[in-house]
């Protein structure tokens, strides 16, 4: 990973919500690459900063720990990062340990741990200006000579003693270390875990000029957040605006989008003369990849949700309000917060499971996160919902199309649910999952974090548009477009059936007609279908793809929603709606589950049981719905 | 008069000093430890969840940490102050 002509590196450590990502945000700014370490799915965050005199050092960002007596998957790779242990990392050259200044109590101990690695050590006081409202008065150099280390008072958010941390970093590397670095960590015993805390303490005691008041606003918002009803009631409110917001707001970038991309693809034809090239561009290259990044909008809005609550220390509450039908269910209480995550993707849904340490209570979380709602899913949703559900007046300001999307999130959340509950009671039998989980204080989440977060996604969803989805419409396209029709096949204009029944796709989709019939689901279907193994929303590019190469001239111009809800029965579209809550389409997260449990056997599992599921609920789906209102 | 009893019999509100930690495991005990349960910190119970009052949050060296009433059952206490 690095040569030893770059740069040298140092690395921030820290507890979990002292702030150490706003204070990596504000050294780096958009300099970050985030990628994982070597061999686990743990996140590896690296940016870059300039020293005083011009020279850059890279800067780690490592995964908040508790201590480095590592007890989760997280900790044990801050641990081994600093000890020089990851293959293909090299050992951080000065550490600088973040620490919220208002709570220094409980983020001295690992500061201590720290310096006991005998590397170069400087000490952020994060979150200063609020330790100091709540008029706490410390004596910093008293504070400096009991650690025996640099300390550096910041507030990343507003940029503030960044650059005397800078400084004093550098000052750190030019000094002659006493000793050379530990490589080994042994595990604390009891004892030493309670003196490290008196000494603590005792540090505390000398350097403390004024004590600051607790944090009132907290407990205030508290009453109500946390409170036995209204509790209940805020989160059901804050999930219900989530999803509303995911379908009304972004309809109107998904409309510029929309015409965007027609309009694009109408100017790319307009310059080519019928043909292959055309045909590969135009219905391969811009309808497949246009289909999908129309959803950007939504997924965007779903993260800046996702970002804003968990920034601001409110996923935690929810997490305490569930942790009754979490532990219900035989999940840990931590489970909340992957699952949470997994109604944006299931990827990093499944990576906060390194939380939990127990492996088989981290195994049930991670064999149902992918059954939540994830955002590839939305995707199908939208098209199917747009195009069969009426847009009217459902109840109060909701409308019958938000409605039916909650319902489908909703199936996304007691499905995962009723799974953990099974498997915990079969295969994953075991004692019930113990919860012990810090509640943060509440603050404004910062716009800084969100933003980088939100760039993040967006990269990452634009690559896969730009690469997985672009040859798959390419590869989709070729497979309904060749082999052509004999020149003896009459046309469509003359009663002939389209081209794509010739094609390889056509005779693909007719092989596996015969299983998804019973389901509802036409050889059209099935083409769709396959590719979108690979990654769900590929399923509706390659509809897009399919029905544009179907369609006479006058059905190319209308959206894909139109034309699905004039060619399919109301059973069809519900029966594929029911197949996308169960079914295991997505090859990352096979691959993720893989990684994460090290053997073949889960992703095989978790394909199967995803698999069986949705076969069944579709074909009930839609045998039922064709009951009622009669068969398509 | 002060009565031994253990994190998980107190009410919301009430206040306590920890006198013992003896989870149920060893990693419970090392989880409570790191995260500042530990004998001679005050705890109070801040909050209690809906649906049967359990899990809790307490506040403890400046945090506020939820867990459930039969892990603190493994955390002695005794009574200090009155109930608010």
């Amino acid at each position: 990973m690095s040569t030893s002509d770059a740069p040298k590196m140092i690395a921030l450590a820290g507890l979990p919500n002292c702030g150490k990502t706003s204070l990596f945000n504000a050294l780096t700014g958009s300099r970050q690459k985030v990628a994982n370490y070597p061999g686990v799915t743990v996140e590896r965050k690296e940016g870059a900063i300039a020293l005083p005199d011009g020279r850059t050092l890279r800067v780690l960002d490592l995964p908040g720990t508790y201590s480095l007596d590592a007890r989760t998957p997280d900790e044990a790779i801050t641990r081994d990062v600093l000890l020089g242990k990851v293959q293909g990392e090299e050992p951080p050259i000065a550490l600088v340990a973040v620490a919220d200044a208002t709570n220094l109590e409980r983020n001295l101990g690992l500061v201590l741990e720290l310096r006991d690695l005998n590397v170069p050590l400087v000490l952020a006081l994060n979150m200063m200006d609020l330790a100091r409202k709540r008029g706490l008065e410390l004596d910093l150099e008293r504070l400096s000579s009991e650690l025996g280390i640099p300390v550096v008072p910041t507030v990343a958010v507003k940029n503030l003693g960044l650059s005397e941390l800078l400084s004093a970093v550098d000052r750190a590397l030019g000094a002659t270390p006493a000793a050379a670095p530990r490589t080994e960590w042994k595990r604390s015993d009891f004892a030493l875990v309670r003196a490290r805390f008196s000494e603590v303490d005792r540090i505390l005691k000398a350097s403390t000029k004024k004590s600051g008041t607790p944090e009132l606003w907290t407990e205030r918002l508290d009453r109500v957040f946390l409170h036995p009803v209204l509790g209940f009631i805020v989160l059901a409110a804050v999930l219900a605006f989530m999803f509303q917001a995911i379908f009304s707001w972004a309809s109107i970038p998904q409309g510029w989008i929309e015409q965007g991309v027609g309009a694009f693809g109408a100017w790319v034809g307009s310059l080519l003369a019928d043909g292959p090239l055309k045909s590969l561009l135009v219905d391969g290259a811009i309808a497949g990849v246009g289909s999908v990044l129309v959803f950007l909008p939504q997924i965007l809005i779903l993260f800046s949700f996702i970002l804003v609550l968990e920034d601001s220390g409110y996923l935690a509450r929810a997490a305490f309000i569930m942790d009754r039908v979490m532990g219900g269910v035989g999940l840990h209480g931590r489970a909340f917060i992957p699952l949470l995550s997994s109604f944006a993707c299931a990827i990093p849904g499944i990576l906060s499971t390194r939380t939990i340490a127990n492996p088989r209570d981290r195994l049930a979380t991670i064999l149902v996160a992918p059954l939540t709602t994830c955002s590839a899913r939305l995707p199908v949703y939208t098209l199917l919902v747009g195009a069969f559900i009426p847009d009217r007046p459902f109840f109060g300001p909701f409308r019958m199309q938000g409605a039916v999307l909650f319902g489908l999130y909703l199936a996304g959340t007691i499905a995962p649910l009723t799974m953990a509950w099974l498997f915990r009671r079969t295969i994953l039998r075991g004692p019930k999952p113990p919860l012990l989980m810090e509640l943060p204080t509440y603050k404004v989440p910062s716009v800084r974090g969100v933003v980088l977060g939100l760039l993040e996604r967006a990269k990452i969803f634009l690559r896969r548009a730009g690469t997985v989805i672009l040859s798959l419409s390419v590869l989709v396209w070729f497979l309904s477009s060749y082999p052509a029709p004999p020149a003896t096949a009459p046309s469509p204009v003359d009663g002939g059936v389209p081209a794509i029944h010739y094609s390889y796709a056509g005779k693909l989709g007719h092989a596996v007609e015969p299983l998804l019939k019973p389901l509802g689901f036409d050889w059209r279907v099935g083409i769709a279908l396959i590719p979108g193994f690979a990654a769900r929303e590929v399923m509706v590019s390659a509809l897009g793809t399919v029905y544009a190469l179907e369609g006479d001239e006058a059905q190319v111009e209308k959206a894909l929603g139109e034309r699905l809800a004039v060619s399919w029965s109301l059973a069809t579209a519900l029966s594929l709606i029911v197949w996308y809550i169960f079914a295991p389409q997505c090859l990352s997260t096979l691959a993720v589950v893989r990684r994460e449990t090290n053997t073949w056997k889960w992703p095989l599992f978790l394909l199967g049981y995803m698999t069986a599921l949705a076969y069944v609920a579709s074909f009930a789906t839609f045998h039922i719905v064709g009951w009622i209102w009669g068969s398509a | 008069m002060k009565k031994t009893l253990n994190l998980g019999d107190l009410k919301k509100g009430m206040r306590a000093r920890i006198t013992a930690v003896n989870a149920a495991t060893e990693e419970m005990t090392r989880s409570f430890l790191e995260i500042g349960i530990l004998e001679g910190s005050p705890v109070r119970v801040v909050h209690q969840a809906p649906l049967g009052g359990d899990p809790i949050a307490v506040e403890v060296r400046g945090a506020l940490i939820a867990l459930r009433r039969q892990e603190a059952a493994g955390i002695d206490v005794e009574l200090e102050g009155p109930a608010t």
